[in-house]
């Protein structure tokens, strides 16, 4: 009974030591405005939503839900299912109590590095940086759930056993590449275009690209992967891209692209309007592509997909690009996106279009 | 040396040629139907037959006829009728009359008014599924309920008849018939909206917005594009940013809300296929 008083007093002991411990790093951290958002971003890192949200200066409009939110995503939304990399800080303004800082985050996701840059102002309170957190731009209400009656494609495949020679299921639908170049970039070959769903069901489409030398024998062989829009409705045209590593136009004759189709079930739903497009310079004086995505129709979209083709003069597809959204789109409700345009080619790009392909968690 | 050797073959021929006259086999046999093999001579013997899908063995009395099933003869080809001790003939067994069509269709889904895209291929089979070598006349037919079909008939080639045929104007379940006599062997070819033709939309001001809407999507024989076909919305207001909507055919038209924005123009298209342009002047 003695021993375990003892026990007990120790480990108390031993807990109490940690907590000061913590407390005094976390102090330490927050010595300076840098040292402070670097501190709060650990604590993002970690998922630790009230460490981090005890670093936020209190203030009207700033609730832990919507802090954590934003932070860590809702909806089902990629942010949801990402991890906070990297941050990197910068100082902007520094000027007695209060500093402006800018950091810039890299989120590990199953899709790939996603980047984002943002700006933070961080006050002296009694000798502590905090963080002053603004709350995300309030849409208009909260969503308006509409009925979902788009047209729906099923699929219902004939029974194999007691078939009648020469009678068949539905053939795939007919797509077409509309357009095709191949350009040298960073080291590599890379395959653009475009292609169309020409049919009037809808079809899942990969693009495979073969690199051919003088002797018509294979170099390498890639696909589109993500950078298309797989599922094409009717009508559909989508960007496509095959990047080709550690390769050299000249040693290339010919390509040989084939898409593969087949007819899969899809619904017309949702509708995505992409607004307010325009190319302009990030902070970094990068060519970026921005604009806002609105669901027009009832449907949540879980993670938007945005596909950027450009265009020269001629009409001459000159790159694709594209970037996921890592917020959810609600019915009616504007989200930003950004996608990149090469620096070396803002120049020539004279026509742009945006696709957005999409990933929902319900979808069957 | 050389004299003997020449005798000898001599013999072996003609002792050959005798043997085999103990076979009458038959010269007009017909798949799927029995025949008979007469035999001479006398005493005790082994008759065996080979040929497609077939073999053999009968003991038998020399001098009597051999009967053959239907189901000896099923299947039309080359036969060898041979007897123990020597002795073998070979005849050859026709296809019966067509009793079945394998009837192949491509595609089963073609758009309107297109020359030469359906292609149709039929197999003349008898009840055996023996294929009927000998030119047969195969009745093509291509029509779609409440018009005219049209019928084409083809002579088969080695068994083989084919067709490449036009979609017609109208879209729907096309009857792709083949006929040889009263066997027929039908598939279904549906013909579905070509593209879009004369895509027209009209603009009108929503408070902050643009309502657009297309008139009746049509191709250009007439039929209504089906719903879910993308119509792509687009407004651009040249260095004030552009707006774009994918939006789908419902009920023969497609909406799209857009952001308004005075002296932006509007367009709309359809896969390859562009339509009208509006200048928008903020819906004054």
């Amino acid at each position: 009974m003695r021993l375990g008083s003892i026990v007990m007093i120790v480990l108390l002991l031993v807990l109490i030591g940690a907590g000061t411990v913590q407390t005094k790093s976390l102090h330490i951290s927050a010595n300076t405005p840098e040292t402070a958002l670097q501190s709060f971003f650990a604590q993002v890192k970690a998922k630790h939503w009230d460490d981090a949200f005890a670093m936020v200066q209190p203030g009207s409009g700033v609730e832990k839900e919507s802090f954590i939110k934003d932070l860590g995503g809702n909806n089902e939304s990629l942010k949801t299912i990402s991890a906070l990399q990297d941050v990197k800080t910068k100082i902007l303004r520094e000027s007695g109590n209060e500093s402006d800082l800018r950091a810039d985050l890299q989120w590990s996701t199953a899709v790939g590095a996603l980047h984002e840059s943002r700006d933070f102002k961080l006050v002296n309170d009694e000798g502590q940086w905090k963080i002053v957190w603004t709350p995300p731009a309030k849409n208009d209400g909260p969503p308006k759930p509409l009925p979902t009656t788009y047209l729906r494609w099923d699929v219902v495949q004939r029974g194999s056993s007691r078939d009648e020679w020469g009678v068949q299921n539905v053939e795939p639908p007919r797509m077409r590449i509309i357009s095709m170049n191949a350009i040298e970039y960073q080291g590599g070959v890379t395959i653009l275009g475009e292609v169309v769903n020409e049919d009037t069901v809808p079809g899942f489409v990969t693009i495979n690209a073969i690199l051919l030398d003088k002797d018509g024998n294979s170099i390498a062989e890639e696909s589109s992967f993500d950078k298309i829009s797989h599922t094409l409705l009717p009508k559909e045209i989508s960007p496509f891209r095959v990047d080709f590593a550690n390769r050299k136009l000249a040693d290339v004759k010919s390509v040989r692209i084939s898409p593969t189709n087949i007819l899969v079930p899809a619904a017309a739903d949702p509708v995505v309007g992409v607004f307010n497009q325009r190319i302009e310079k990030d902070p970094n004086g990068k060519s970026i592509l921005r604009g806002e995505l609105v669901t027009q129709g009832g449907q949540t979209v879980n993670i938007p997909h945005v596909l950027a083709t450009f265009y020269d003069q001629s009409g001459k597809v000159i790159w694709v690009s594209d970037g996921y959204v890592d917020k959810a789109l609600l019915p009616q409700q504007a989200v930003p996106f950004a996608v990149d345009l090469r620096d070396d080619l803002a120049g020539q790009v004279q026509n742009y279009r945006i696709t957005v392909n999409y990933y929902n968690s319900n979808r069957s | 040396m050389k004299i003997l050797g020449l005798f000898l073959a001599i013999i072996l021929t003609f002792a050959s040629a005798a043997f085999a006259q103990d076979l009458q086999v038959p010269q007009n046999a017909v798949a799927g139907e029995g025949a008979s093999i007469s035999t001479s001579g006398s005493g005790s013997a082994t008759f065996y037959l080979t040929g497609p899908g077939t073999s053999l063995k009968r003991d038998f009395k020399r001098g009597e006829t051999i009967s053959l099933s239907a189901d000896d003869l099923a299947y039309a080809g080359r036969y060898t009728a041979a007897l123990d001790g020597g002795g073998a003939q070979s005849f050859f067994v026709t296809a019966a009359k067509p009793a079945k069509l394998n009837f192949m269709a491509r595609p089963s889904r073609v758009p309107v008014a297109h020359p030469d895209v359906i292609s149709g291929v039929v197999f003349v089979l008898d009840r055996n599924d023996n294929l009927i070598t000998t030119p047969t006349t195969v009745n093509f037919q291509l029509g779609i309920a409440g018009s005219a079909p049209t019928t084409r008939p083809l002579q088969s080639k080695n068994g083989i008849a084919w067709i490449k045929a036009g979609s017609g104007n109208r879209e729907g379940a096309a009857q792709f018939t083949a006929s040889v006599g009263d066997i027929s062997a039908k598939r279904v070819v549906q013909q579905v909206a070509s593209d879009p033709c004369n895509l027209r939309m009209k603009a009108q001001a929503d408070g902050k917005n643009i309502q657009l809407q297309t008139e009746p999507i049509k191709d250009c024989s007439g039929n209504a594009v089906p719903d879910g076909t993308i119509v792509t919305f687009s407004e651009s207001a040249g260095g004030r940013g552009r707006s774009t909507v994918d939006a789908r055919v419902k009920h023969g038209v497609a909406r799209a809300t857009l952001p308004s924005v005075p002296g932006a123009t509007l367009t709309v298209a359809s896969g390859v296929v562009l339509g009208n342009e509006i200048r928008w002047s903020g819906g004054q």
